[in-house]
């Protein structure tokens, strides 16, 4: 008579594991990540490999320091996945060492210092992005126009290494602003947003993704695909992006009525500076959003409002990971208030009296 | 720059005057708290927390001269209700839950001395004289008084044992 | 009434495991041969276990009682076959924890000779509703879903409570199980007959039979039996777990929520097994106690899986051989279902009166998977249908404060394993739950304990300060004789000297 091991059940589940969620989200943002790579050439490229790099040296150096086993937190994939989002946010010509500060920032001090995957409270790449943008506003803001990939204005390999890890100063030939930037400085000299827009980018340009910007800000499209596919295979749910998306039209579609050449109209800011990409990649991040789905719709809202006030009225015309982060500082909060209604009690938690649930 | 400086002796005077007052008048008597302490002990005065018994404890924790996890028949569930009472935080997954014990006594080693029968603080030894005495297992508090005293060492300390009904999963194993 | 106008309710939550049951659905329900021992558990139900009336070396007769309940929740036990008792002591219950636990060892004398006055009803539906859960207690049904509450309480629900309908529990949405699919497929008939009888004992006029869409065939076959009854309806649900737990399964019917701590009586519904519906067709028709029923015997590891008629007290080593054995060593061996039954240590145990199956899982079929840390992903608050966040609730766990896990609703779960299910980290989360809950009760009875300990010790306390001042006084009035004494004396003494002088 054989005795085996008893364990707690269930005895069944589901095929998913951590690292299939985030390999997910990896394949949802590839097709836009190939297209832009192949829009900004061989800088990106080299620029987006050296975060992701740089990312998993720092995620295997925390988890040594922790004595934590790296074979399976660093398979996990959440650390290839922030450098990922993070590579998305960075100006793809940027220098070699914005990438490798980036990824330390994130890893060491927005995730692994709170106890590593899971423990973090705001989301490690927006972490990244904004300390980089405060303590390099230069390096972070200068973008340039796509200059597909072996067309004739691109850079060859030899040259991009130059531009990417050289310090080389030809960007200053190619450098743009992005959408927002544009009509924002264009509004602050006195300018009517109908002449701006003139020499501005078609509608077309921002979804296609061939303005300037950052990786991620610009193909708007294939990221929507993206976005969809994840929530098709349930990673996500709609309700962050769709409350997020919706409140910042919504905003914007207000403040275009009252005054069309103060304020930018709806379909603007939708589809520019990575809206799309942090509606559905950045804002519905796991670990720094809620988990109830009323929680969830309360946190895209805030999202969408803060996005439009931050574009608007402050200093950042980019103000995507400004609202991210301070939504993320909500969500415990958010969490502790607002609870899916537990079966058999009302709101307040009081087991339903029997009246009110016959009446039912 | 006069009336300034009468205002504040004044309202000092009179604050000071109030509270020697209040000193005075609404004094109390002892500890409130240690009493409330008190009644959370298990009250057998068993003596395993180092203490002559529940009330020197309890003045003990109250004056937080003793950590709230010093009661082991307590176990976690009163470290847990002690530290709720004195307001303070606790790391309960440290606390090391004593496997609970009773006393057992073995009959053919059993003279009938009642010496433990007196001992035990919440009389859960039955028995008389010359009579062969026997545990209430229901009533013992696990204090080993008894076990100290007997002549012919004939008290064991065994863990109660679960049943069916009683037993449960214990706590899953933690991950790094 | 068909199934298509009968308005059905959404609930929250639930997931979709793969079902498994084509292992052993379309194997008919075979009847076990007699084991050379059967060991009786004597607490086979929720509630106190039942007192034994046989002793060592006793003769018994297929049908006899072998221990009296014992109390108001409690169910008796009885001889399964006729044969020879060989013994009332300790052994291994059929439990996760691996106990022993009181149980009556019986060898069969291959006779299988019933009782003489096995009593059936004559005209069963003229018997009162009281005659009937009479009669049900004393056959011994309890819930033979798995909950192995005593039935005839649930019986009596109709003193207390205004109850107007009357489920009966067809959706084994439990994964690989298929023990109430055959039976509801090859004896359609009788369970109708106790269903009747129990809707007659509850005094309701609306029954309906809940069967889950992916066993159409068993649809089918309650369809055609109940085709005459116009109390009874066949609802088909939705296939998706947990439809069968009874709080869910009566929303989704009728649309109501039974209250927090309530039972769904209080919204005037009482839920039963099918396989209980047999078993009281059975005792009321033919008078036979509940001594045998439908184990699934299933999983990869298993030669053939079956589905078999036991009797109760078989050991399971027994029905494993019976299906030709294990293809494999398993990984786990368990009691019941895949998301809610309980591990068992050995196939030593008896079959009880709750275990519905036996499943040999393979370690490929088990999709274990080493722990990670929550990542909040929610999923298990979107998959729980109770509404809970059980993330959090595993989290105070994990960090000691039970009481704040309480707060969040750790009492309304009901274990379904919904959450453990999907969560991507294969974090434990049921077993927290069940830590905690076991954790919680065992503080509530030390703390009862406490209670009576320290009265007891109040009490020593007075009684030996008493016995002091009894001592003092009784000094002092001795104190005072003596004084009073001497000073008497000294007063004669003094009178003769007086006197002499």
């Amino acid at each position: 008579m054989m005795d085996v091991k008893t364990v707690f059940g269930p005895y069944a589940h589901e095929r998913n594991s951590i690292s299939r969620t985030m390999g997910l989200v990896m394949v949802a943002l590839l097709p836009a990540t190939l297209f832009s790579l192949y829009q900004f050439g061989w800088p990106a490229v080299f620029l987006f490999v050296t975060t992701l790099l740089a990312c998993l040296l720092a995620e295997a150096f925390a988890l040594r320091l922790a004595g934590k086993s790296s074979k399976t937190f660093l398979m996990d994939g959440s650390a290839l996945l922030s450098g990922w989002l993070l590579a998305m946010t960075l100006p793809p010509w940027a220098p070699w060492w914005i990438g490798v500060v980036g990824a330390f920032l994130a890893i060491i001090v927005a995730k692994q210092v709170f106890g590593g995957i899971g423990q973090n409270l705001f989301n490690p790449a927006m972490v990244a992005r904004v300390a980089l943008l405060i303590s390099f506003p230069f390096e972070m803001t200068l973008f340039n126009h796509p200059v597909p990939m072996f067309s004739e204005v691109a850079p060859g390999f030899m040259e991009s290494l130059g531009i990417t890890f050289g310090g080389a100063d030809t960007i200053d030939a190619v450098s743009s602003a992005t959408t927002l930037g544009h009509l924002k400085t264009e509004v602050g000299r006195g300018i009517g947003l109908t002449e701006a827009s003139q020499q501005g980018i078609t509608l077309w340009q921002m979804l296609w993704g061939n303005a300037a910007g950052s990786l991620g800000e610009t193909s708007a499209l294939l990221l929507l695909l993206g976005g969809i596919f994840l929530i098709y295979k349930k990673i996500i749910t709609w309700h962050i992006p769709l409350a997020m998306l919706g409140s910042l039209a919504l905003m914007a579609g207000i403040f275009h009525l009252i005054d069309s050449e103060h304020y930018v109209g709806p379909i603007t800011h939708l589809f520019s500076g990575g809206a799309i990409l942090c509606a559905f990649f950045i804002a519905t991040d796991l670990v720094t959003s809620p988990v109830s789905l009323k929680g969830q719709i309360l946190f895209g809202v805030g999202c969408g409002v803060l996005v439009y006030a931050i574009r608007t009225w402050a200093g950042y015309p980019e103000g995507v990971a400004f609202a991210v982060m301070l939504m993320n500082a909500c969500t415990p909060l958010i969490d502790h208030y607002i609870k899916p209604r537990i079966y058999g009690r009302d709101r307040k938690g009081e087991p339903l009296n029997l009246e009110s649930a016959v009446d039912r | 720059m006069i009336s300034a400086i009468l205002i504040i002796t004044v309202l000092g005077i009179a604050m000071g005057g109030m509270l020697g007052v209040a000193s005075k008048y609404l004094a109390v008597e002892g500890n409130p708290l240690q009493e409330e302490i008190e009644s959370l002990l298990p009250g057998s005065q068993c003596g395993q927390c180092g203490y002559p018994g529940c009330s020197p404890a309890a003045e003990a924790i109250a004056n937080s001269a003793a950590p709230v996890t010093l009661c082991p028949p307590g176990g976690k569930a009163l470290a847990e209700a002690l530290a709720e009472k004195m307001g303070v935080s606790i790391d309960l997954s440290s606390v090391e839950e004593k496997e609970p014990m009773v006393a057992f006594i073995h009959e053919n080693l059993c003279v009938g001395c009642t010496k433990c029968f007196k001992r035990c603080p919440t009389d859960a030894i039955l028995g008389g004289s010359k009579q062969i005495h026997a545990v209430f297992a229901d009533a013992c508090t696990g204090c080993e008084k008894c076990y100290e005293v007997c002549p012919t060492e004939c008290i064991e300390m065994r863990p109660i044992k679960f049943t069916l009904q009683t037993w449960y999963w214990p706590e899953p194993a933690r991950v790094a | 009434m068909s199934r298509d106008i009968f308005k059905l309710f959404k609930i929250r939550g639930g997931v979709h495991p793969d079902d498994r049951k084509e292992l052993s659905a379309g194997q008919s329900i075979e009847k076990l041969p007699m084991p050379p021992l059967l060991h009786i558990p004597l607490q086979q139900h929720i509630g106190a276990a039942a007192e034994p009336l046989v002793m060592r070396g006793d003769e018994v007769k297929k049908g006899q009682i072998l221990a009296r309940s014992q109390g108001v929740i409690s169910a008796p036990v009885h001889a399964p076959t006729s044969g020879r008792i060989m013994g009332v002591g300790g052994y291994p219950a059929h439990h996760a924890s691996g106990l022993s636990v009181r149980t009556i060892t019986l060898k069969p004398d291959g006779l299988d000779r019933w009782i003489d006055d096995l009593n059936p009803a004559e005209d069963p539906f003229s018997l009162s509703p009281d005659e009937i859960s009479q009669r049900v207690a004393n056959a011994g049904i309890v819930g033979m879903g798995g909950a192995t509450f005593p039935s005839a309480v649930k019986l009596n629900l109709r003193n207390r409570y205004q109850l107007h309908t009357l489920v009966i529990n067809g959706a084994e949405c439990e994964p690989y199980l298929t023990c109430d699919d055959r039976l509801m497929r090859e004896r359609p008939q009788q369970i109708l007959a106790g269903v009747r009888l129990m809707a007659h004992a509850l005094d309701v006029d609306k029954v309906l039979i809940a069967i889950e869409n992916n066993k159409p065939e068993a649809q089918a076959a309650m369809r055609e039996a109940a085709a005459e009854t116009n109390s009874v309806t066949v609802v088909g649900l939705p296939t998706r777990y947990p439809m069968g737990s009874e709080k869910h399964m009566v929303q989704t019917l009728i649309g109501k929520e039974t209250p927090a701590r309530g039972l769904t009586a209080d919204i005037g519904v009482v839920v039963h097994n099918v396989a209980t519906a047999l078993a009281v067709r059975n005792a009321i028709f033919d008078g036979h106690p509940l001594i045998s029923r439908v184990m699934t015997v299933t999983g990869d590891a298993i030669q053939q899986p079956r589905n078999l008629e036991v009797l109760i007290g078989t050991p399971l080593s027994h029905l494993v051989e019976f299906c030709g054995g294990f293809k494999e060593t398993p990984e786990r061996l368990v009691s019941g279902g895949p998301m809610m039954g309980q591990p068992l240590p050995s196939t030593r145990v008896p079959a009880v009166k709750g275990s519905n199956g036996l499943l040999a899982l393979s370690h490929q079929e088990i999709h274990d998977s080493q722990e990670m840390p929550c990542i909040r992903c929610a999923s298990c608050v979107t998959a729980c249908p109770c509404g809970l966040v059980p993330l959090e609730m595993a989290n105070h766990i994990r960090g000691g404060s039970l009481d704040t896990s309480v707060k969040l609703g750790l009492l309304d779960c009901i274990a379904c394993g919904s959450c453990a299910y999907v969560c991507p980290a294969h974090i434990p989360l049921v077993h927290y739950f069940n830590y905690a809950k076991g954790e919680l009760a065992a503080r509530q009875r030390a703390q009862h304990k406490q209670g009576e300990t320290k009265r007891l010790a109040e009490a020593r306390t007075e009684r030996m300060e008493e016995i002091k001042r009894a001592k003092r006084e009784a000094m002092l009035k001795r104190k005072r004789e003596m004084e009073a004494k001497k000073k008497k004396e000294q007063a004669e003494k003094e009178a003769t000297v007086g006197a002499e002088s």
